[in-house]
């Protein structure tokens, strides 16, 4: 890079050179929630106004002079870790995409934790329990590989196999569905048999991942409450991936569901289907745990694919004494 | 577990610092041989700085050039790195990364897919084919995701938001475990192992325009030093050409190389098409020299050679950094790149989604009728923790690294793509080499009871003191430090500056006061990062001073051409264990980190043969 | 809190989930503070005022049915098909039921009203405006106990898809209606405001079923693998951007119908007249 060098005595700033804050314009008032499991109450810190700013620049300039302990979860303030959830002006959002002059001018702005989630301290929830219910799913299983797979390596899986579920694995697990799911908001004894929209999304991906061999269907009726769901939307209202978790994910498996359990005349026509046809590839794909070639476990741990062996894990699905 | 006063104390065979791919990728290793693992982190699960990735995954899988294969990957590699890498972990890596993908997709992954069903690869600066496995552009998310959930399958232990703030050392000073706090609670917690791994990532939060998140404060870089280990070439950052630079609060936002890639052009504010003023003599026989040209490829790449602005990195990051210079930037100081004139609306939307989204939701920009506005940001650090390449332990016992935290792999300039599959290929070796050391390792260790407290003691101090200094205004004094003083453009005198105000904010920061408590404090919290911050920089400035050359991501304004000598060797950072001073305030404070020049790795004749194949 | 994730030891375990606990934020039902409270007031008064005009129509058991009075075959689509003896001349069908004596609407409303009831989109609709759980996003919802859809009665919102069968049922029914408007009685063929209402009626009718999410499953929705069943994702991705608009449908579908029964009505009273074109 010899251009470079003639100008190093230019007195041009450098194109990262740091820049002056710009001037102010005018204050914003926020009402941040300040308190611990204790208790709290909204606390009103005026800041200048800057133009540009999402919720969490404000937070951070509140914790940079007033209230340098002022707890706040966020990592990549660019929307893709789903860190900073909180509710603004009492919407389930994302501080760090929520800007500034989209919020009512001239208002205070009002910042509290999720309210689904215990508190630990200011606007940071303990959110473990989303941890606890994603350990239940049971673990993706693929089938295993065919000859040709073998020979090329990879599985075969045509793209319009996979857009359904990739849809789902947009997911930045921020968690504002769950927070905003009034089956869990507004009646916690549901958290100990409830997956919630999050996790309805995982299952969904799941059932619809062209590999995997489990029928998840009993364990989301039975086991992950997804009869509680009632289907009001707000899951997908506050989602900021723009994942269609009602119509993509939850009402799909609500439906598989019914085909298992609620509907004669699927079960019916499975049973004929399989009868005259005999076409087992048919039968799995109609109804994934019907076919024989569904229920098909993966082989133990094979080298051929260097997978190794699942170790101090049970799938739900039964598992033939190989397995270990 | 057990627990005494100040702390409580967990035994596992291996544990490993940092929860984004290598974290994760070491432990699913490490527990596969049954080894019980642990791993620390101080986000939550899923949330490490491994999400930001977009562009993909490169592997030689060969699904879109059959004639793609590892020796090309190698040779592409060393090309990039300009020639600096250590050759043992690029021959590794390029052998390794495509099972790794391929492992990846047994996990659950969902690549995007050829027509042929198989796993799709794009195209990307400095690889000579398509190879970049990739989901839209969100492969870092789908990479964390499968392995974050392998590992909940396997019954992986993590310790959420539990920040560690040092390496502890066995009575015979062999790494044996690390001190923490758990955010939340505040409280104490050390682990012993028989051997620790760290993962910890990068050091972009030292510098006030970066494309990382608040996690890339340097740890396992300060940690491993602290600890005796060796760390290599801190001066090759890599500066993204192209951050956002307006609104001032998303300054430094990746704005992904996919936008040139699909005809986007960086203009001046005279309009003009500046790249083709800045075509190195290494790059003019491959890119073309007039605009009609540029356009002719990207419609049909033997219609034309490539065009200028898709230079390598670190050429596009100077270029603009010239233009901004001279006067020729755009109103915040970046310069314009504009896809708006040359695309149509509907295939901007189609194919730079997440970009538009960002445009639009952050700065209010529509990125189909105007042009953005882009400049350098600090984005990924080469230098890191010298490793062996097989193992990847460190210089020091016990003690592993793998991900950005190690050096060596990528040289003085990495390619895009080649970060995600480090973390796959050498979070995996990690995982072996540790598991094999912990195996090996017999008899009792006792931790060292000095450090655990000393630590401890070191972390409190800030809450003892009345009043002091604001651990804020630091870390912003530090970042505007390095920003103008250790930037993509360095010189001597700036260098040596810049050190001269590292100590002074060493000074500063042992004067810290802490307000309220030590639950979930976070300028508690970044009062515990800026040692760690302080010391990488200050590795940084050093290594930057002592190469006098341009390289990659070392650009020397006064040394502004590669010096052959010091291709061939690696600066080497470290200081004795002994000489850890600790500061007033009891924090880390280095004064005396020794820079020697060693001979890089000399690599067989075989690959470098690879090297001197024609293009 | 930042526990590790499983207990102590190696072994996966999965430890039950803790409640309890104190929440963050205001014990208010929310904070919000934009008007929420529209959205679910207007879907009530809508659905209250169609559920009032609807059961008027149903039980008034006249003026569904312009026939000879008129020259030409319109019926309400409340009372299509015709089912009782006591249906008014020309406007029966199928088999002739003589032991009903109430309105001819009230034995095959419960068709249509259930393919409505049970419709994921209007759950959505009168869970929120009705039952209040919830009436907005992040507000509190009105209920001690919660146990959603997975008791009698809500647990008979499984049957959607039987509705939906018969539902096309009715589609085919009706859109035989819209053509039968074609004729002038003894007079051949013509075109009248009639005619395009129920043709409208008709279509709205289709557009709503087959944008119906158990319509998407049946057709493509629950294969897992489109690539072995090629017709059937065909199927499924032509429905899907319908049934992105299920909603939408399912307003105009409901309003029309209404509006239907509301003009063959004035037609049949004589309160107004149907214009058309004879061939």
């Amino acid at each position: 890079m010899s251009m470079s060098s003639e100008e190093t005595t230019s007195r041009a700033p450098d194109a990262t050179a740091p820049q002056a804050r710009p001037e102010s314009q005018g204050e914003v008032v926020m009402n941040l929630w300040r308190g611990d499991a204790e208790g709290g109450e909204f606390v009103e810190y005026v800041m200048p106004a800057q133009e540009g700013e999402v919720v969490l620049d404000v937070i951070h300039r509140v914790q940079a002079t007033a209230a340098p302990d002022l707890a706040c979860r966020w990592n990549c303030k660019a929307g893709k870790c789903g860190s900073c959830s909180a509710e603004i002006n009492g919407k389930p959002s994302l501080m760090c995409m929520t800007r500034m002059d989209t919020l009512p001018v001239g208002e205070p702005v009002t910042v509290a934790p999720m309210r689904a989630f215990p508190i630990i301290r200011d606007l940071v929830t303990d959110v473990s329990y989303n941890y606890e219910v994603a350990k239940r799913i049971p673990a993706f299983t693929p089938r295993p590989k065919t000859n040709d797979e073998m020979k090329v390596g990879g599985y075969r899986m045509a793209q319009i196999d996979v857009e359904r579920s990739q849809e789902m694995r947009k997911c930045i697990e921020c968690f504002l569905c769950q927070d905003v799911c009034h089956v869990i908001r507004d009646h916690e004894e549901n958290k100990t048999a409830y997956a919630g929209p999050r996790f309805f999304a995982r299952s969904a991906e799941l059932e619809m991942h062209p590999l995997d061999t489990i029928d998840r269907r009993e364990i989301l009726q039975q086991e992950q409450g997804l009869g509680k769901c009632n289907i009001t939307k707000c899951c997908t209202e506050v989602c900021p991936e723009h994942i269609k978790i009602t119509d993509n994910a939850i009402i799909p498996l609500k439906e598989r569901v019914v085909d298992a359990s609620y509907d004669p005349i699927a079960w019916l026509g499975r049973k004929i289907r399989r009868r005259v046809k005999g076409t087992v590839a048919e039968a799995a794909a109609a109804a994934p745990a019907q076919g024989p070639a569904a229920v098909q476990p993966p082989p133990p741990a094979a080298p051929a694919h260097g997978i190794p062996a699942p170790d101090g894990f049970a799938p739900v699905a039964a598992q033939p004494d190989s397995q270990d | 577990m057990t627990t005494t006063d100040l702390y409580e104390t967990h035994e596992y065979d291996v544990v490993i610092v940092g929860a984004g791919g290598a974290g994760l990728r070491a432990a699913i290793e490490s527990r596969a041989k049954g080894l019980s693992t642990a791993v620390v982190t101080k986000s939550l699960l899923g949330k490490a700085h491994t999400v930001m990735a977009e562009g993909g995954v490169a592997a030689a899988l060969g699904n879109v050039y059959e004639e793609d294969n590892w020796k090309t990957h190698f040779r592409d590699t060393m090309r990039g790195g300009k020639m600096l890498n250590n050759w043992r972990m690029a021959q590794l890596h390029a052998q390794e990364s495509a099972d790794r993908v391929r492992e990846l997709e047994e996990w659950g992954a969902l690549f995007d897919r050829t027509k042929d069903g198989l796993i799709l690869q794009r195209d990307f600066g400095g690889h000579r084919y398509a190879r970049l496995a990739h989901i839209g552009d969100r492969t870092g998310l789908e990479l964390i995701r499968t392995l974050q959930q392998k590992a909940v399958a396997d019954g992986i232990e993590v310790f959420m938001e539990t920040k560690v703030l040092r390496l502890v050392q066995d009575t015979d000073g062999v790494v044996s475990g690390v001190v923490a706090y758990r955010r939340p609670t505040g409280e104490f917690v050390v682990f012993k192992a028989k051997s620790v791994i760290l993962a910890t990532g990068g050091v972009g939060k030292s510098w006030m325009y970066t494309s990382n998140s608040w996690e890339g404060t340097g740890d396992g870089h300060a940690m491993a030093l602290w600890a005796g280990a060796d760390l290599i070439d801190m001066e090759c950052v890599q500066f993204h050409p192209t951050g956002m630079v307006w609104p001032l609060s998303v300054r430094g936002i990746l704005v992904t190389e996919g936008v040139r890639g699909d005809g986007g052009v960086l203009r001046n504010s005279e309009g003009q098409r500046f790249m083709f003023d800045y075509i190195p003599p290494m790059f003019q026989a491959e890119t073309a020299d007039s605009e009609d040209e540029a356009d002719r490829w990207y419609d049909d790449h033997t219609a034309g050679r490539r065009p200028p602005e898709l230079l390598p990195r670190d050429e596009v990051a100077r270029s603009i950094n010239s233009e901004v210079k001279a006067g020729r930037g755009s109103p915040h100081g970046g310069v314009f790149l504009d896809i708006a004139s040359r695309r149509s609306a509907e295939d901007i939307r189609r194919r730079l989604p997440s970009m538009y989204h960002q445009f639009k939701e952050l700065a209010g920009v529509d990125i189909t009728a105007e042009p953005m506005e882009v400049g350098p940001t600090c984005h990924y650090i080469m230098g890191g923790v010298r490793v062996e390449a097989d193992t990847t332990q460190t210089t020091r016992a016990g003690l592993f690294a793998a991900g950005e935290v190690a050096g060596g792999m990528h040289g003085s300039n990495r390619l895009g793509g080649n970060s995600l599959s480090d973390l796959i290929v050498f979070g995996r070796r990690a995982g072996i080499g540790a598991s094999e050391y912990a195996e090996g390792r017999s008899g009792n260790f006792t931790l060292d009871e000095g450090q655990i407290t000393g630590a401890i003691e070191a972390a409190l101090a800030p809450f003892a003191r009345e009043s002091g200094e604001n651990p804020y205004e630091i870390h912003q004094d530090l970042q505007a430090t390095m920003q103008s003083l250790v930037g993509i453009i360095r010189t001597g005198p700036e260098l040596e500056e810049a050190l001269v105000k590292i100590e002074e904010l060493e000074d500063r920061a042992t004067r810290i006061a802490v307000k309220g408590g030590q639950q979930y404090n976070p300028g508690w919290n970044l009062t515990t990062d800026l040692p760690a911050m302080l010391t990488v920089s200050k590795c940084t400035a050093l290594g930057a001073l002592e190469r006098k050359e341009s390289r990659g991501g070392q650009t020397r304004d006064d040394y502004p051409k590669p010096d052959p000598e010091m291709g061939k060797v690696n600066f080497v950072e470290r200081i004795s264990s002994s000489e850890v001073e600790i500061g007033a305030g009891g924090n880390p404070s280095v004064r005396s980190i020794t820079v020697t020049p060693e001979p890089i790795p000399q690599m067989p004749d075989e690959l470098r043969a690879l090297l001197e194949e024609a293009v | 809190m930042g526990a590790p994730l499983p207990a102590e030891g190696a072994e996966q375990t999965v430890t039950p989930v803790v409640l309890g606990g104190a929440r963050g934020g205001p014990s208010v039902p929310t904070l919000r503070k934009d008007r929420y409270w529209v959205q679910p007031v207007v879907t009530a008064a809508v659905l209250a005022s169609f559920v009032v005009y609807a059961s008027w129509a149903a039980f008034v058991n006249k003026n569904y049915f312009v026939g000879a009075s008129a020259n030409r075959d319109l019926i309400s689509p409340f009372y299509s098909p015709c089912l009782a003896t006591s249906c008014v001349p020309g406007s029966h069908i199928g088999p002739s039921i003589s032991w009903w004596t109430l309105s001819p609407a009230l034995l095959i409303l419960i068709f249509p009203l259930g393919f409505r009831m049970t419709c994921y989109y209007y759950r959505k609709a009168y869970y929120r405006a009705f039952w209040l759980a919830p009436p907005a996003c992040a507000v509190s919802d009105a209920h001690g106990s919660y146990s959603g859809e997975t008791r009698f009665p809500l647990i008979f919102q499984n049957v959607h898809r039987y509705f939906f069968y018969f539902g096309l049922i009715f589609n085919v029914i009706l859109t035989y209606d819209a053509f039968a408007s074609f004729r002038w009685l003894g007079d051949g063929t013509g075109i009248s405001v009639g005619t395009v209402v129920l043709f409208v009626n008709a279509t709205l009718l289709w557009l709503y079923s087959l944008s119906c999410h158990a319509c998407r499953h049946l057709c493509g929705g629950g294969v897992k693998q489109f690539s072995k069943a090629p017709v059937r994702y065909r199927l499924w991705k032509a429905l899907t951007p319908l049934n992105g608009k299920h909603m939408l449908f399912a307003w105009m579908s409901l309003c029309f119908v209404a509006f239907t029964d509301l003009y063959i009505r004035l037609v049949a009273s004589g309160a107004i007249h149907d214009y058309g074109i004879h061939f």
